[in-house]
């Protein structure tokens, strides 16, 4: 009987192997548009090493793109401590490294110690430094371990989708993984290519073993059309974040090619100086820290053209800090500014500006001229900023378009302080308001329009303060919702960005690609790569 | 005067005064965005269709032709001359004085220039009129892009000075910069020619991919550089011919130069 | 005699290189952006880890000292680590450094070949049609940007070389073309050709040694003119060779990896130069 069950045991298993080897077939291309800085998981922060972590890296929980769920990874089951500072993980047993080396508690220790080092200066460590202290890690058993943080760490599971997890004892290092691929060649400036990992645990529900693709090859391609171009001669099978001009040619030749998956969480937005000490004239200086002055610039851009004209209807006019794609967290109270230069110009009269042969000046006398600086070599924010001149310039306002070079631009924003106003876009990878927690804080680097304030200079930025700091110690959604929606509310008011538009989230599939369901979430085409084939 | 120099005038002529006529031929203007026809094939409003925000390619490229036609050949003018005197008279002084001098040239030939118009851009005032940032532009172009031609020059000039005319003039008592300027100087017409017809194009392209350090022309103003760029996303240029009239009128302006030139070159041997 | 113009030569060669390292690492330590990290706008990032960042570069800050620092480093075989692609600079240009000069190479012999083989024809012939061909094709060619040039070697799979090519050829051809001519239109050589001496004869006889000198210092220049055509056909072709490394190294601000890319750049650039120069020294002893 015993000898019998075994024979099943072992035909059902052949079988298995052999529908996952007729599945298991092919090999996936598509282009990395920057060089991979690092394939350690722990110090990643470029795109290109993101999208590395995500198809090799073993996560112990993971965020499903499509349905913003959290699931089952490496830990078959975690649990929250009630003040939010502690998580305990039930692990996966039998599960091994892609070099063989055996998966336990005492990996994801080394991990999260190795993650949370201060030396490391790791931005996937810094999200959960919620408060000063020690990180501690208890291994309960082969299979429990429980983290304990010396602050409350909002949305503390989700973050987990983040950290890969490292062997400890593997000679390998960090190119020994837990995910579906491994790291099996990399030829600097060209290719890297991931072949799939023979010991990677997942099988689908037929019981076959998962990934179904032999390895992918990722091309390094930083130019867009070259990128289309190879996309159109079927070298590649996918393109994320793919341009609008390309989605509307796309889609006018081949069918079920480009998909547009609605609004992403991205945003374009602009935003004032509004550093005391910047070197900018006193007068123009009262103009970009008065909220009348930011909301009547933002009154008077038509956000309907750009959505329709730069994105080609591929973009939605934006609310505030968060978009309608994040459905928990956006507050549908809000909605998009409408235009009119009219109310603008009323609202701005109010405040003592008035028109003179079709110039604004200020009280003084001081004609209304300020500069709009962006990023050089991306031509959406350029048209956008030229379009924004002519919507400025019906109230009277002069606006002067500049483009320079990024790390130009960085610093004029985040050192030098001289700039009058400047258009870029966010990219927001999370869902949770605590990814933004550094853009709010008046005392953050990252509190773009006046950083790192020693106290909040306005009412209202104290106010955010406190929310912000409120929902990212609140255990209960519930009580998040209510501080997040406020700081929205606070955002819109108040107008210290101006924000534009949302921009869909475009992608390009090759009809070869079996399984692809795009979605807005980063990585939009791949986010289910284990599952997807080729024909 | 040949044919083909009269055409080359003719040419030159005609597309001066069609830019200088601009606000005639094209009364809508180089920035009035059409912005309900965006990226409109030709039409009879918008002879050339119109730019992704809808602005009327003809126009851009009449009002384009102002600047890089004018400033341009300034800039190959500046150039030219520098390097006819930093190459020319390098080659003709020989000795330390060229080998110094080629030293410069190739200091100057691999230094990443790239940085010093990113420190120039961060000198000027960010609501800098985009007059004055062209202007600021061809200057620096004219400035830099001298070395090529001058280090052929100085081969010239190393040639010329041995040559039995230069020995008789300096023999007849004719020296120093009179003998440069009336027997050396007219001896390299090919070269400065060359590099003066090489340089406008080259200009121009440059002056657009100067736009991506904030110097350069500046929006909305228009220029053949900014217009050529639309060429850069080729792939959905194919489709669109309308797009490559920039080019083709560069192509024949420079052309024409070039004939111009070319046929002065051969009246003066 | 030789052998002094070659030392004079290598002399200047090694003292322009580190001249131009130093003014290059000064260049990009001046320019706006030298001490920024686009990775500290990342919003996770704690106000420690940014100071780190902006800390990172500190040691670069006093030039002089990094320079020297640097060349005691280069004389024990370490060129640093590049602070963009976390790597040493050493194995980033062993490894590409190969593809750039295959490329360049290829690139400046088709270029070469098509310069002389018009030049020659258009300045022989003196045929106006063929001028005029010859005229158009290049004014079309140098009126082209560069980028757009190898994106169409991307679009019509024409090999990167073919592109440098294209780029390098309408810019040497008219130099080229105007020295052969003027070279035609030389006094001894109406006569040689009033006289009936073979064009053949003429060619290389009296034409090539007398617009010698120039044309090879052509022909040092338009190495560093390919050089310079590589990063734009690099980058678009995805060649991963010493252009696109240096573009990528330029918009990082990589001051150690964007130091040596330059001083090998003169390197190369002085050798061809240098080489040109030797030659041309010799080639007038003799015509002396």
């Amino acid at each position: 009987m015993v000898r019998l069950g075994k024979a099943i045991a072992l035909a059902a298993f052949c079988l298995a192997a052999l529908t996952g080897a007729a599945l298991a077939q092919g090999q996936l291309r598509f282009c990395l548009r920057s060089e991979p800085k690092t394939f350690d998981p722990l110090q990643v922060e470029d795109d290109a090493s993101v999208a590395i972590r995500y198809l090799t890296g073993g996560v112990l929980v993971r965020l499903n793109r499509q349905t913003q769920a959290v699931e089952p990874g490496l830990a078959t089951s975690w649990k929250i401590s009630k003040d939010s500072k502690q998580i305990t993980f039930k692990l996966r047993s039998g599960v091994s490294f892609s070099d063989g080396t055996p998966f336990s508690a005492e990996d994801v220790a080394y991990t999260v110690q190795q993650l949370m080092d201060p030396a490391l200066h790791s931005a996937t460590g810094d999200a959960f430094r919620s408060g000063a202290g020690k990180v501690e890690t208890k291994i309960v058993s082969p299979t429990e371990i429980s983290i304990t943080f010396p602050a409350p760490v909002a949305g503390l599971d989700r973050q987990f989708d983040q950290v890969a997890i490292l062997s400890a004892h593997s000679p390998k290092k960090e190119m020994a993984v837990l995910g579906p691929f491994m790291v099996a060649d990399y030829k600097p400036g060209t290719t890297v290519l991931l072949k799939r990992n023979p010991n990677y645990w997942k099988t689908d529900e037929q019981g076959r073993k998962l990934p179904y693709l032999d390895s992918i090859q990722l091309d390094i391609q930083p130019n867009r059309d070259v990128e289309m171009l190879r996309f159109k001669r079927n070298e590649i099978d996918l393109i994320n974040a793919l341009d609008s001009e390309y989605f509307d040619k796309l889609a006018s030749t081949s069918q079920n090619v480009a998909h547009d998956a609605g609004p992403s969480l991205d945003s374009e937005q602009m935003w004032f100086n509004e550093v005391a000490k910047a070197p900018i004239p006193g007068y123009k200086k009262n103009w970009f820290r008065s909220a009348t002055f930011r909301r009547a610039v933002s009154q008077a851009i038509n956000r309907n053209d750009l959505a329709r004209v730069v994105f080609r209807g591929h973009a939605q006019p934006a609310v505030g800090p968060v978009s309608p794609a994040n459905k928990f967290w956006f507050n549908s109270k809000l909605k998009p500014e409408t235009c009119s230069p009219d109310a603008a110009l009323k609202a701005l009269q109010k405040e003592g500006f008035h028109l003179e042969n079709g110039t604004l000046k200020d009280m003084q006398g001081n004609e209304v001229v300020f500069s709009i600086i962006t990023n050089s070599g991306n031509k959406y924010r350029e048209r956008m900023a030229t379009m924004i001149q002519e919507d400025l310039q019906k109230i009277g306002i002069h606006v002067n378009v500049v483009t320079l070079d990024f790390p130009a631009l960085i610093e004029r924003m985040t050192q030098t302080f001289d700039y009058e106003a400047i258009l870029l876009g966010l990219t927001n990878v999370g869902l949770d308001p605590n990814e933004q927690m550094n853009v709010w804080l008046s005392s953050s680097e990252n509190h773009q329009w006046n950083p790192a304030e020693k106290t909040p200079e306005t009412p209202w930025e104290a106010e955010i303060d406190n929310l912000m700091r409120a929902q990212g110690s609140a255990a209960d959604p519930k009580k998040r919702k209510e501080s997040f929606d406020r700081v929205q509310e606070i955002a819109v008011e108040q107008a210290p960005f101006i924000y534009l538009v949302n921009r869909n989230a475009l992608s390009a599939i090759s009809t070869n690609v079996q399984n692809a369901s795009p979605v807005i979430l980063v990585p939009q085409t791949y986010w289910n790569v284990e599952r997807l084939s080729l024909k | 005067m040949s044919f083909w120099r009269r055409v080359a005038c003719a040419v030159l002529l005609l597309v001066v005064a069609v830019s200088l006529g601009a606000s005639s031929l094209a009364p809508a203007g180089y920035a009035k965005q059409d912005r309900e026809a965006a990226g409109a094939p030709p039409s009879h409003a918008h002879w050339l269709g119109t730019d992704e925000i809808g602005r009327d390619r003809f126009a851009r490229v009449l009002y384009g032709t102002r600047i890089s036609l004018f400033l341009a050949p300034a800039a190959a003018l500046i150039s030219t001359l520098l390097a006819a005197l930093v190459g020319g008279l390098a080659g003709y002084l020989g000795g330390a004085w060229a080998r110094a001098a080629m030293a410069i040239t190739d200091l100057f030939l691999s230094l990443p220039w790239l940085f010093l118009l990113i420190t120039v851009r961060a000198l000027l005032p960010l609501n800098v009129s985009p007059a004055f940032s062209v202007l600021v532009t061809f200057l620096i172009l004219g400035l830099l892009g001298w070395t090529a031609a001058a280090r052929v020059l100085c081969a010239t000039g190393g040639s010329l000075r041995n040559t039995d005319f230069v020995r008789q003039a300096r023999a007849s008592g004719i020296r120093g910069t009179r003998l440069f300027w009336i027997h050396v100087l007219p001896n390299m017409k090919p070269v400065l020619y060359a590099q003066f017809w090489i340089s406008i194009p080259a200009f121009i392209l440059s002056e657009a991919n100067l736009g991506i350090l904030g110097l350069g022309v500046a929006e909305p103003l228009p220029s053949w550089g900014s217009l050529l760029k639309e060429l850069e996303g080729l792939v959905s240029v194919g489709e669109e011919p309308w797009k490559f009239v920039p080019l083709l009128l560069l192509v024949i302006v420079v052309t024409s130069f070039q004939l111009v030139l070319s046929k002065q070159d051969e009246v003066a041997a | 005699m030789l052998g002094r113009t070659i030392a004079r030569h290598g002399l200047t060669l090694i003292a322009t290189a580190l001249l131009g390292g130093l003014l290059s690492a000064t260049l990009v330590r001046l320019a706006p952006g030298f001490n920024t990290d686009e990775a500290a706008l990342d919003p996770h990032l704690s106000s420690q880890s940014i100071q780190a960042l902006h800390q990172a570069r500190t040691e670069q800050h006093n030039i002089l000292r990094f320079y020297l620092h640097s060349l005691q480093g280069a004389l024990h075989g370490d060129l640093g680590t590049s602070i963009s692609l976390k790597q040493p600079v050493r194995r980033l240009l062993h490894d590409r450094v190969p593809l750039t000069l295959r490329l360049v190479g290829l690139g400046l012999l088709m270029g070469w070949a098509a310069v002389m083989a018009l030049a020659l024809t258009a300045a022989w012939l003196r045929v106006m049609a063929c001028d005029l061909c010859a005229t158009v094709l290049t004014g079309l060619l140098i009126c082209v940007p560069a980028a757009v040039l190898a994106l169409l070697s991307v679009l019509w799979n024409i090999p990167g070389a073919l592109a440098i090519a294209l780029i390098i050829f309408p810019r040497d051809y008219r130099f080229t073309r105007n020295l052969l001519d003027k070279a035609y239109s030389l006094p001894h050589i109406v006569t040689a050709r009033a006289k009936g001496l073979s064009e053949g004869r003429i060619l290389f006889w009296h034409v090539v040694p007398s617009a010698g000198p120039q044309l090879l210092a052509l022909a040092g220049v338009s190495v560093s003119l390919a050089i310079g055509a590589a990063i734009p056909v690099e980058a678009l072709c995805g060649l991963a060779g010493i252009g696109q490394l240096a573009w990528q190294a330029a918009l990082a601000r990589d001051l150690p990896l964007l130091m040596n890319i330059t001083v090998l750049v003169t390197l190369v650039t002085l050798l061809a130069n240098s080489s040109a120069d030797v030659i041309g020294h010799v080639w007038r002893g003799q015509q002396a």
